[in-house]
């Protein structure tokens, strides 16, 4: 069978999950105010700027993790609604560059997320940085949102199509993305030096996001296309 | 015997919870068998 | 148990009397009922009576016969649960069996992580004085528990047995993934940040040899109620999935029957 180049399907894919986003703007208008809604609330439930300005890296990256379950929910729903995913399979496309081209979509989405949440977190929470710690911090949202990326589009196609997927993907993905929230929060809080941890020591929690990234990047090729094939 | 509750109730609630399991199976196999015919039981 | 036996008995006779045969049990089942009885009465007898108290920890010790067996065979279900899913998947001959012999046991298994979790935090709260640690095993069992209970739920899933056994295999094989990737995110996680000082439940005990002849016979016990759990449970699936496809084609004659009439 001639079948499209890998590399094709992945940016088709991509491309036109972005121009889903860059038309509708649900990222942007809602998902992105929750998110920043979240950090206020927190500020509001934790009510000391010590504390605050101590927990900020976990409060960024719980932040991202919920908004990580309300965009992939999305994604998967715009995929299923008109059967979508059904007519990428009876066009007989490679199902992993399906995967990859909406796991790094929604990388990107995540990415963006981080940028304005990190920036909440200097202004809300009075955080500081080195140029040292920028750089480790810059690493350590690159790769942890690549980890969430796969592993949220992995689980958002596990649960795609099936009725209660609302409360199944919490379920399910939350146990899986706790080393990423233990890890990216330590990074996080070794670049923005608080409760005086040195930024050399967050290097090796990026290392773990690494591992994490790569072991689900791996395994959710491999397991993409059995999942989505019926 | 020091802490006695502590320790019966580990094993009160252990084998508790094994018993309940079985039963709850042993009914569900009951009801559930009236509805299959034996030939797809392939234990008998 | 005991009301198996007895149920079987009758349900034999009456199978032979040109009714259908009305349980999961066989034989086998029933060997191996009563061994799990006999054995697991006296894990009970000898752990609360027979056995001495710890020197360091005293009486809780006992609640170590059947805390202990309960997590290495909880471990052992997940274990076989992973095995059965990935039979099932790289199989030429995708065969259903395989799935339920993995959800039987993952059900088996939740129930045993559910006891060792429960009486974990009771023999904690009696040696270290709190219910809960934020120890690397602790917490890494914590997640076990609830990605199981995730693997249940999407069992639970609407559609066909074949997705069901696919999308619960991938679970399965993907909780393999995790497990190891959690734990060592805990350790790290732990190590990093001031050690709490944790008296081991395990690790300070001295053993004598009727408590580890029990200990021993506590795993053999639970080692017994775990098979002849997983024998009935999936048994008792494979005839709720026969039914319930009856059910759907019943209802479907019926339905044309009606049309046909009309």
């Amino acid at each position: 069978m001639n079948q499209t180049p890998r590399s094709r399907v992945v940016s088709a894919v991509l491309t036109k999950d972005l121009r889903i986003e860059a038309r509708s703007r649900v990222v942007t208008n809602q998902v992105l105010p929750f998110a920043g809604l979240i950090m206020i609330m927190f500020a509001f439930a934790l009510d000391n700027d010590d504390v605050l300005q101590r927990v900020a890296g976990g409060l960024i990256w719980l932040a991202t993790i919920f908004s990580l379950f309300v965009i992939v929910q999305r994604s998967f729903a715009i995929d299923t609604s008109d059967s979508a995913l059904d007519s990428l399979r009876v066009a007989g496309i490679d199902l992993s560059a399906v995967f990859l081209g909406k796991a790094i979509a929604l990388t990107l989405q995540l990415i963006a997320l981080d940028v304005v949440l990190i920036a909440a977190a200097f202004l809300l929470y009075q955080v500081q940085v080195s140029a040292a710690g920028l750089v480790l911090l810059v690493t350590c949202v690159i790769c942890a949102t690549t980890g969430l990326g796969f592993v949220g589009t992995l689980y958002g196609g596990l649960t795609a199509g099936t009725t209660g997927r609302e409360t199944l993907l919490p379920l399910l993905l939350l146990p899986v993305v706790a080393p990423v929230l233990i890890a990216a929060t330590r990074a996080t809080e070794a670049a923005f030096g608080s409760g005086g941890a040195a930024t050399s020591e967050g290097w090796a929690w990026v290392g773990l996001l690494t591992i994490f990234a790569a072991v689900f990047g791996i395994g959710g090729s491999l397991a993409f296309g059995p999942l989505i094939d019926e | 015997m020091q802490n006695a509750g502590f320790i019966f109730a580990s094993y009160v609630l252990t084998i508790g919870a094994i018993l309940l399991f079985a039963v709850v199976t042993l009914r569900r196999a009951k009801e559930s068998a009236k509805l299959v015919e034996d030939k797809n039981k392939p234990w008998i | 148990m005991k009301a198996s036996q007895v149920n079987t008995g009758v349900s034999l006779k009456m199978s032979q009397s040109s009714q259908k045969f009305s349980s999961t049990g066989t034989q086998a089942t029933r060997v191996i009922g009563v061994l799990a009885i006999v054995v697991m009465a006296w894990v009970v007898i000898s752990g609360l009576v027979f056995t001495p108290a710890d020197v360091v920890q005293g009486e809780s010790v006992r609640i170590m016969y059947v805390h202990v067996p309960s997590a290495w065979i909880a471990y052992l279900a997940f274990i076989v649960t992973a095995i059965a899913s990935s039979f099932y998947i790289f199989a030429k001959r995708h065969s259903l069996g395989f799935d339920r012999v993995a959800g039987a046991s993952a059900e088996v298994g939740v129930m045993f992580m559910a006891i060792t979790l429960i009486t974990g935090s009771l023999w904690g709260r009696l040696t270290w004085g709190e219910f809960w640690q934020w120890d690397p095993r602790l917490t890494t069992t914590a997640f076990l528990f609830v990605t199981y209970i995730g693997y249940l739920a999407v069992r639970r899933l609407d559609g066909s047995i074949e997705q069901r056994a696919r999308r619960s295999g991938v679970i399965a094989l993907l909780a393999v993934l995790e497990i190891p990737l959690v734990h060592f995110s805990v350790v790290f996680w732990r190590s990093l940040h001031q050690r709490a000082t944790i008296l081991d439940p395990n690790g300070d005990v001295k053993m004598d040899g009727l408590m580890l002849f029990t200990l021993f016979s506590g795993v053999v016990a639970f080692t017994l109620v775990f098979a002849w759990l997983v024998l009935h449970r999936q048994r008792t699936m494979l005839l709720s999935d026969l039914s319930n496809e009856r059910g759907l084609d019943n209802a479907i004659l019926a339905r044309q029957s009606e049309n046909a009439s009309n």
